[in-house]
């Protein structure tokens, strides 16, 4: 089972900042382990990142995404107790969904 | 009772084919339903944007690239891109020089800002390439990564 997201989601002024990190491997399926076999394809292809429940952000994405991607983005409209929820899936069919409340900013 | 059971699992049945209609209704950005294999496998920049049907692309100030000009460890870029054309509603990434160029694309809507950061492996100094959708036209914009090897040069 895959290990939980971080996610911080920050209000600045009604603009919620975002940042997710993830736990994943992301092998590209170039990379050789110790034995000299080709370490298979495995990586995140969709990610999901909804407000409130409401789709804000999808992305589809490549084995080029660094290991344990971190991505940001931002919503705006957004208040302080308001669910931000992120999703992704990989290659194999693996996922997760964490949420969190998004906070006032500081 | 027979019939009670068979009602429920007609309307389970219901419900599920809302759930993958609604989940298509609500992710209109995404033209190609699934995550697009064509691109995601082209060996040229080109053909991925062929692929994704990114067409008559027209060079653009308006998208922000910010990424390092020289990075010491392409295994992790740091890209931040900010589009300010109004109504974006996609971003793509392209490294050209990559064994697959095509990295991803982002979609906005209901309120999301058009920027996105990610991190991404350059395996070789290459160009940054971003197209911006915006209103069914498509905007790029070029940014040159160099990758120093070994840590030292550049």
């Amino acid at each position: 089972m895959a290990e939980p997201m971080k996610i911080r989601a920050t209000l600045q002024g009604d603009v919620a900042d975002v940042r997710v990190l993830m736990a994943h491997p992301m092998e590209t399926g170039q990379r050789k382990d110790a034995a000299g076999k080709l370490v298979p394809l495995h990586f995140i292809q969709t990610i999901t990142g909804q407000l409130n429940g409401k789709t804000v952000f999808t992305a589809d994405v490549s084995q080029a995404v660094s290991r344990n991607p971190v991505f940001a983005f931002k919503v705006k409209g957004a208040k302080a107790g308001d669910k931000l929820s992120v999703t992704w899936q990989d290659n194999t069919g693996d996922k997760r969904t964490d949420e969190v409340v998004i906070r006032a900013g500081s | 009772m027979h019939q009670t059971r068979r009602s429920v699992i007609k309307a389970g049945g219901a419900a599920a084919l809302l759930a993958a209609f609604g989940g298509a209704l609500l992710n209109p950005g995404r033209a190609q339903a699934a995550w697009n294999k064509g691109a995601f496998e082209a060996k040229s920049a080109l053909d991925a944007m062929r692929a994704l049907g990114l067409a008559n692309v027209e060079d653009s100030k308006a998208i922000d690239i910010r990424a390092p000009e020289i990075a010491e460890n392409g295994a992790v870029v740091p890209i931040d891109i900010t589009s300010n054309i109004p109504g974006t509603t996609s971003i793509s990434v392209f490294i050209e020089k990559n064994p697959f160029p095509y990295t991803g694309s982002f979609d906005f809507s209901q309120g999301a800002v058009a920027y996105v950061h990610l991190r991404v492996k350059i395996g070789e100094s290459s160009p940054v390439r971003v197209v911006a959708t915006a209103g069914g036209k498509h905007y790029t914009s070029v940014k040159e990564v160099k990758v120093t090897i070994g840590g030292c040069g550049g």
